[in-house]
């Protein structure tokens, strides 16, 4: 498969713009326009959701990326996978997490795995101090 | 009132539920009323998934809901009533003289539903059967979020705040 084969594959779908803007984080960083669809489910309810993942799966999406845990875009992912158990659902992303995986070895069949342990250790708090000068 | 909200909205559980109201309300529980959902293990699997740990979820049919109202609303912790459509709301409403109160979270586009709101489109038998509720004294106003503003059932209906 190829690298492009391999992004291609792949479609991140969140709340409103939320795909469309963090899709193009990674290409204002990636300087790559090829590696992820997008969608939204703004409008829909969880059926029509899910028939717009079907199809994107039928055209051969592989790898979801969806944004909340508790989110009817996840719902609808889980309920598409259930009949497509070869589909990765990839829940809870973040910018770091869709860098990592756009950087992953184009056959790596744990990108998606080392993406969210990518992400998880991207998370931190930092607090300021104050100078001792 | 220990049920904070008696919620229509065709996704369920999902983020402005378990995020939007579920936060500033505090909600501890959650009541999804689906005899669908209430007979499969797999959804209400699915479902769980996307509830903090600190929020209970309780799958029941309409049947059970209506058994077990006053048991949910005797809960000293603040929850939230879920249907997926009008029409089971419009049963529990029927059966539980204590339930007088609607919210209009979410009916979106299916074929032949009218446009009434961004988020609540309307076939005319659903549009019929919130005005019998509102006849029989059910109080019902469209909100999906909180901070949102609240849009009274004639306002929806007459198509008004259709932006």
């Amino acid at each position: 498969m190829s690298d492009q084969d391999l992004r291609s594959a792949a479609l991140v779908i969140g709340h409103k713009d939320f795909a469309a803007g963090i899709v193009s984080a990674v290409t204002a960083i990636t300087g790559r326009t090829d590696l992820f669809r997008t969608a939204s489910n703004y409008g829909l309810d969880t059926r029509a959701t899910e028939a717009m993942l079907r199809e994107a799966i039928a055209d051969g999406v592989r790898v979801i990326f969806s944004d909340l845990p508790a989110g009817s875009t996840t719902m609808a992912a889980r309920r598409a996978q259930r009949d497509h158990p070869d589909i990765t659902v990839v829940t809870g992303i973040s910018l770091p997490v869709l860098l990592d995986y756009a950087f992953a070895a184009p056959d790596a069949a744990d990108a998606a795995d080392a993406a969210v342990e990518k992400g998880r250790a991207a998370m931190m708090v930092t607090r300021g101090s104050a100078r001792a000068d | 009132m220990p049920i904070e909200l008696h919620r229509i909205d065709d996704r369920l559980i999902h983020g402005q539920v378990v995020v939007g109201w579920g936060q500033p309300l505090e909600l501890r529980f959650l009541v999804l009323v689906d005899d669908e959902v209430a007979a499969s293990e797999w959804e209400q699997e699915l479902y769980r998934m996307g509830v903090p740990s600190d929020m209970r979820v309780e799958f029941v049919s309409v049947a059970q809901a209506i058994e077990r109202y006053a048991a949910f609303a005797a809960d000293p912790k603040p929850g939230m009533l879920l249907t997926g459509d009008i029409d089971t709301m419009a049963r529990l409403c029927a059966a539980i003289p204590a339930l007088r109160r609607v919210n209009l979270g979410g009916v979106h586009h299916r074929a032949g539903r009218a446009q009434k709101l961004r988020y609540i489109f309307l076939t005319g038998d659903e549009e019929a059967e919130l005005r019998a509720m509102a006849a029989n004294g059910v109080e019902i106003s469209a909100q999906d979020v909180p901070a949102a503003r609240v849009i009274p059932l004639a306002t929806v209906l007459a198509g008004e705040a259709l932006a």
